[in-house]
């Protein structure tokens, strides 16, 4: 079953088109990525996703039910952590954490005091008094103390210090392991290719790509060193390859996966001595869309 | 050392009047074509000998001096028709440019640090006290042009004794005023930790100024003198010309002044000086639900409206037992205030006086439901949103809110009046007239609420304009004697239109009416809000 799909999706802004034609699914049970430069839609998304904004056009969808005209039903099941938490300077934590979840129409558990814990937040100070990471714990706790079918975290570890990072990464595994689904939107590329099933990249308002890690990879290159006995030579000419460089006996370079096997065998011809590969991280990937980005404009 | 801690403030201050302007503008445009549009009213409408000596009589009473000051002596009302004019402006000028001065600085100095505004600029090359001067500086520069414009404004009118001393007097009193007013603010901004604490604090001064003048005019006039507002009315603007009213405010300022600069310089950027202490670890059952939570948000608020509008109705009861036997005394006041109906004099006064309360009364509606959008500002309305909330529902929690605070203020007000009222009084007044004179004016309260949520709900960019429709029906109330409106202009003032109960007979058609109003704009602000983008 689809937890959340959008269908064609767009949100203008005035004149400004922040969406254009977005097509997202999570499946339950999955962790989906989603990932994107500063701008690209992601919050923008995610808040038509809560019902908060309306879509210019096209549809969102969550369980089954229009995001928008039956927002309040839907939120019964899910949870939401925001980026920037903005609390109330006079209440405490705790107060925070008590009012979210009965504003979920939920039941606090004991659930909740053991997050605390896990998350060393003191729930008797005023949240004027709470720091950034703070603030995003009271958000965390509420989040994960609940019974939510589907998780939106839109960056919710900006503030975290790498110890929480740690904690919160372990919610989340709970939650998949529960069978719950997240959708999680962030900047830190290693808590996504740890956690994340399924990536979505957004730039500009639309879905350049999406899949599984592996599936993307595929799309990627592979940095390989080689030391062969003879001088290679034409290795700039052949296609898909990039960023040679030669070292005092060996020689590095990127090559698009799909070229992988033309290249190896044009190099085998000279001997290979030594062979070194290293997957492409999603930084690479990452890198890689970002930059066509410059290259188009 | 001291070049240090103020540097970059010229630059600041260009940001703040960029940041302000708009408001700066209207303000003074509104306070300067009041004041010089009624000032030329007056000689046209106090021509000749008798109609001042009318004037002297309605205003030698004790609740217009409670009202208005303490007037002049009937000799200066003949011999110049500034007087008459300084005694009916210049007290609630002066009040609107105070209210003005504190919003101002209100804005500019914890706003700005709660949002982090400060904090950013403070990281620049930037001295530790630059923001704060440049935030005074605004203020201070605002109420100089203020003075000027309504100094010289009044000046070229060429009113028949209102001469040079005097117009630079009247505008350097309402610039004092703001001044003043805006020094308390921004010692406040120092002490307490939130902007709406500040703000509420120099409003809550505002209204004790008040009343301490208020009661020193009739009671003590050595009393009026501690009040900031009684400096002014105490002048003798356009007669004797006490200069020495000036230059108190400026020393009071000052020392204000150096007092905010001090503890500006030794606190911490977002800190005040009333700690925090820890609070509970669960929610109450009350707060849990988002009615509970919308008061629990604005209780302070609530209260202290509450304890001020009682304490004014209060106050204007003490006086009406002066005033009853004033009018007995004087008997043939009778012939002059024609009054076929046979009401007492004291029951037209507490018509006039249940028309201001009531806008008075309004304001703090119209704040409870503007929190709204302030919380949207805010980014933590999605807190509601991205849960099992609906947009009616909470609108609904403030709407509910408002509603019950018109009814409470009416009540203090009316209570406090009628309670005072009947020890002072020997006639005193009856329950019910008080209380009916009151609630009289709930539709039209209400209909305010409802244009707030409206705006609140469907033209959110506007909200302000809520504000400008209090001072609209402000200013209607007030000022359509002096100016002559044309009726229909009136007619916008929904207060225009309640009956002046016990003058006026109570009218169902008009209260049905304002109440079927009041319920079609609440319901297009609901409409609009379930249709719109929240911004956070
Ligand atoms: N209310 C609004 N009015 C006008 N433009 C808006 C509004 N909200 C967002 N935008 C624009 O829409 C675009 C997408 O913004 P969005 O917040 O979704 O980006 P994001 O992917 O979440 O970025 P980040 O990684 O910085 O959080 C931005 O260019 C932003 O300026
Ligand atoms: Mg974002």
């Amino acid at each position: 079953m689809k937890m959340l799909e959008t269908n064609n999706l767009s949100k203008r802004f005035g004149k400004f088109t922040a969406l254009d034609g977005i097509n997202l699914e999570v499946s339950e049970g999955e962790v989906f990525g989603f990932i994107g430069p500063n701008g690209a839609g992601k919050s923008t998304t995610i808040r038509i996703l809560l019902g908060i904004l309306k879509a210019t056009s096209g549809d969102a969808k969550m369980f089954g039910k229009d995001a928008w005209s039956d927002a309040v039903d839907i939120h019964k099941r899910i949870a939401y952590v925001p980026g920037d938490v903005n609390l109330w300077p006079n209440l405490t934590g705790g107060e925070v954490i008590d009012l979210f979840t009965t504003l979920r129409g939920a039941k606090i558990t004991e659930k909740r005091e053991q997050l605390i814990e896990r998350f060393d937040l003191d729930p008797r100070k005023k949240c004027r008094a709470y720091s950034k990471g703070n603030r995003q714990k009271v958000a965390l706790v509420s989040a994960f103390s609940s019974d939510a079918d589907l998780f939106i975290l839109d960056e919710p570890t900006s503030g975290l210090d790498p110890l929480m990072e740690q904690v919160f990464q372990e919610c989340v595994l709970e939650a998949k392991l529960a069978g719950k689904s997240v959708l999680l939107s962030s900047h830190i590329l290693s808590e996504v290719e740890k956690l994340c099933d399924r990536v979505g990249i957004i730039r500009q308002g639309k879905i350049i790509e999406s899949g599984s890690l592996t599936e993307l990879r595929h799309l990627t290159r592979t940095n390989l060193l080689v030391e062969t006995k003879e001088r290679l030579s034409d290795l700039e000419d052949f296609k898909g390859v990039y960023d040679v460089v030669e070292k005092e006996e060996a020689v590095t370079f990127q090559v698009d996966t799909e070229e992988l096997d033309h290249v190896i065998r044009h190099i085998s011809k000279f001997g290979i001595l030594k062979l070194e590969s290293a997957p492409p991280t999603l930084e690479d990937l990452f890198m890689r869309h970002y930059e066509k980005k410059v290259e188009n404009a | 050392m001291y070049t240090q801690l103020f540097r970059g403030t010229g630059a600041l201050v260009k940001l703040l009047f960029r940041q302000q302007r708009f408001k700066i503008i209207i303000w003074l445009i509104a306070i300067v074509v009041i004041t010089l549009s009624a000032a030329s009213a007056y000689p046209t409408m106090y021509q000749d000998e008798q109609s001042r000596q009318a004037f002297a009589l309605t205003m030698e009473n004790p609740a217009m001096q409670a009202m208005l000051g303490p007037g002049y002596e009937l000799t200066s009302y003949l011999n110049s028709v500034g007087t008459l004019f300084a005694h009916e402006m210049l007290l609630f000028s002066a009040v609107a440019v105070a209210i003005m001065s504190i919003l101002l600085l209100g804005r500019s100095t914890r706003a700005d640090e709660e949002d982090g505004r400060t904090e950013i600029i403070r990281a620049l090359s930037v001295g530790q006290l630059s923001y704060l001067s440049a935030s005074i500086i605004v203020v201070v520069v605002t109420n100089l042009l203020l003075a000027i414009l309504v100094g010289f404004g009044l000046l070229t009118l060429g009113i028949e004794g209102v001469d040079l001393e005097g117009s630079m007097m009247y505008g350097a009193i309402l610039g004092m005023t703001g001044l003043v007013f805006g020094s308390i603010t921004a010692l406040f901004a120092q002490v307490v930790e939130t902007s709406r604490g500040t703000s509420s604090l120099a409003f809550a001064i505002l209204i004790i100024s008040y009343l301490v003048r208020a009661i020193g005019d009739v009671e003590n006039d050595t009393m009026s003198l501690f009040s900031p507002l009684g400096w002014g009315v105490h002048a003798k603007v356009f007669m004797e010309n006490d200069w020495w009213m000036i230059i108190l405010p400026i020393l009071v300022s000052l020392f204000l002044l150096g007092v905010t600069f001090y503890l500006n310089a030794i606190r911490d950027v977002g800190a005040g000086f009333i700690p925090t202490r820890k609070g509970k670890k669960h929610a109450s059952a009350f707060l849990k639900t988002s009615f509970g939570f919308v008061v629990r948000q604005q209780q302070v608020m609530i209260i202290s409206w509450i304890i001020g509008l009682f304490l004014l109705g209060a106050s204007f009861g003490a006086i009406l037992g002066d005033l009853e036997t004033y009018f007995a005394d004087i008997e043939f006041m009778q012939a002059f205030i024609v009054n076929e109906s046979g009401n007492s004099m004291t029951e037209q006064f507490i018509t006039l006086l249940m028309a201001i309360m009531s806008l008075i009364g309004t304001i703090p509606a119209v704040m409870v439901v503007l929190k709204l959008k302030g919380e949207e500002n805010k980014n933590r309305t999605e807190h509601f949103y991205s849960r099992a909330v609906s947009r009616t529902k909470l609108m609904s929690s403030y709407f509910l809110l408002g509603i019950i605070v018109t009814v409470i203020m009416q009540l203090a007000v009316a209570f406090g009046l009628w309670l005072v009222g009947m020890t002072v009084m020997e006639d005193a007044l009856g329950f019910g007239t008080t209380f009916t004179s009151a609630f009289a004016y709930l539709p039209a309260m209400w209909v305010v609420v409802g244009l707030t949520v409206l705006l609140v709900g469907a033209i959110p960019r506007l909200t302000g304009f809520a504000w400008g429709y209090v001072v609209f029906c402000f200013v209607v109330l007030y000022l359509s004697g002096i100016l002559d409106f044309p009726e229909w202009v009136n007619n916008f003032s929904v207060f225009e239109h309640i009956p002046q109960i016990p003058v006026e007979d109570f009218s169902i058609a008009t209260t049905t009416s304002l109440i079927i109003l009041s319920m079609l704009v609440t319901l297009v602000g609901y409409i609009g809000y379930n249709k719109r983008d929240i911004t956070g």
